[in-house]
């Protein structure tokens, strides 16, 4: 009965989390991509640097959703709390 | 989650299949460099030793981009760092082999190798004493603030190309599961793009944070003054 409703609760939460956590970061993503373009019809002469730049802040804002991913997978197949409760 | 079982234990060391593909992958860089690089000819250069050329050239060319003329230095370490994990993230490609990058110990002894070698060439640079002027620099309020960026950057550097590259693998792992055979082909050429694209923000990262520590200006300020100009 314990461990079911833990099972359900860690299930809904690691739903949830992903998807705010994925979600929010392609909005950021988004945002910094149409800035990017609209620089780069701008000034096209600047297209290594503005690229670059680009290139470093996505993964900046990719990692944001890298970290919810790896707490997800902690939270469904390594739970910590889990051994707790059993014990 | 990432980490294998030791394929075999020597003492209190188990060797995991990570470490056996990432030995093989070195031993494929370093036999193809040694191979190209045996009789470099200046006339008709052949085909290998013309690709090896152009490679070169382009990393070349990318860390100027970011630290004029310092590329000879940082080429060694830049440079091999691309080449080794875009060879060790198209690993995961071929079947039977899992990318040595899809494991947080791997990434997290590159991550430790940038973190070390910021400071190398800051000190070398600069000298010990300017370079930990650096961290006092707007303010010495700001030290800690330094000090945590530092540890956050390199931990956020070797989670970065673990996440990516373990999601990747389980992603396909899942749709082979669900779907079946042949479905995750797909997901396969997304791996080769993805694997690509993170071997160059590895590097590139670690070049921005070197050159932060070599307090180099950025080129694109006085190139921007010259449009202006025009």
């Amino acid at each position: 009965m314990n461990i079911s409703w833990i099972v359900l609760a860690s299930t809904v939460v690691a739903a949830l989390a992903i998807a705010l956590g994925t979600v929010l970061p392609a909005l950021a993503m988004g945002k910094a991509i149409a800035q990017a373009l609209d620089s780069l019809a701008r000034q096209p002469e600047a297209e290594r640097s503005i690229t670059r730049t680009l290139f470093i802040g996505l993964a900046m804002i990719e990692s944001l959703a890298i970290y919810t991913l790896v707490i997800v997978l902690i939270i469904l197949f390594r739970n910590p709390l889990l051994e707790y409760v059993l014990k | 989650m990432g980490s294998s079982p030791p394929l075999l234990q020597l003492g209190p060391i188990g060797i995991t299949a990570t470490v056996v593909t990432t030995w093989a992958v070195m031993l494929l860089l370093s036999l193809a460099a040694w191979s190209i690089t045996r009789q470099p000819r200046v006339e008709s250069p052949g085909l290998f030793q013309s690709a090896a050329e152009g490679v070169v050239l382009t990393i070349r060319k990318a860390i100027d981009d970011v630290v004029q003329d310092r590329s000879a230095q940082l080429l060694p370490f830049v440079g091999t760092l691309w080449l080794f994990i875009a060879v060790a993230n198209l690993a995961g490609v071929v079947p039977g082999v899992q990318s040595p990058t899809g494991d947080l110990s791997a990434t997290s002894a590159l991550a430790l190798i940038v973190f070390l070698s910021v400071h190398w060439f800051g000190i070398r640079t600069d000298g010990l004493r300017g370079y930990m002027r650096h961290y006092l620099s707007p303010s010495p309020i700001l030290l800690p603030f330094h000090l945590i960026s530092e540890l956050t950057r390199t931990v956020a550097l070797a989670m970065r190309l673990f996440g990516n590259i373990m999601s990747l693998e389980m992603a396909a792992l899942l749709v082979l599961l669900v779907a079946g055979f042949l479905v995750p082909v797909p997901l396969l050429m997304l791996h080769i793009v993805e694997a690509l694209v993170q071997a160059y923000i590895f590097g590139m990262l670690a070049l921005v944070y070197i050159g932060g520590a070599l307090q180099v200006r950025e080129p694109h300020v006085e190139s921007q003054k010259g449009d202006n100009a025009s």
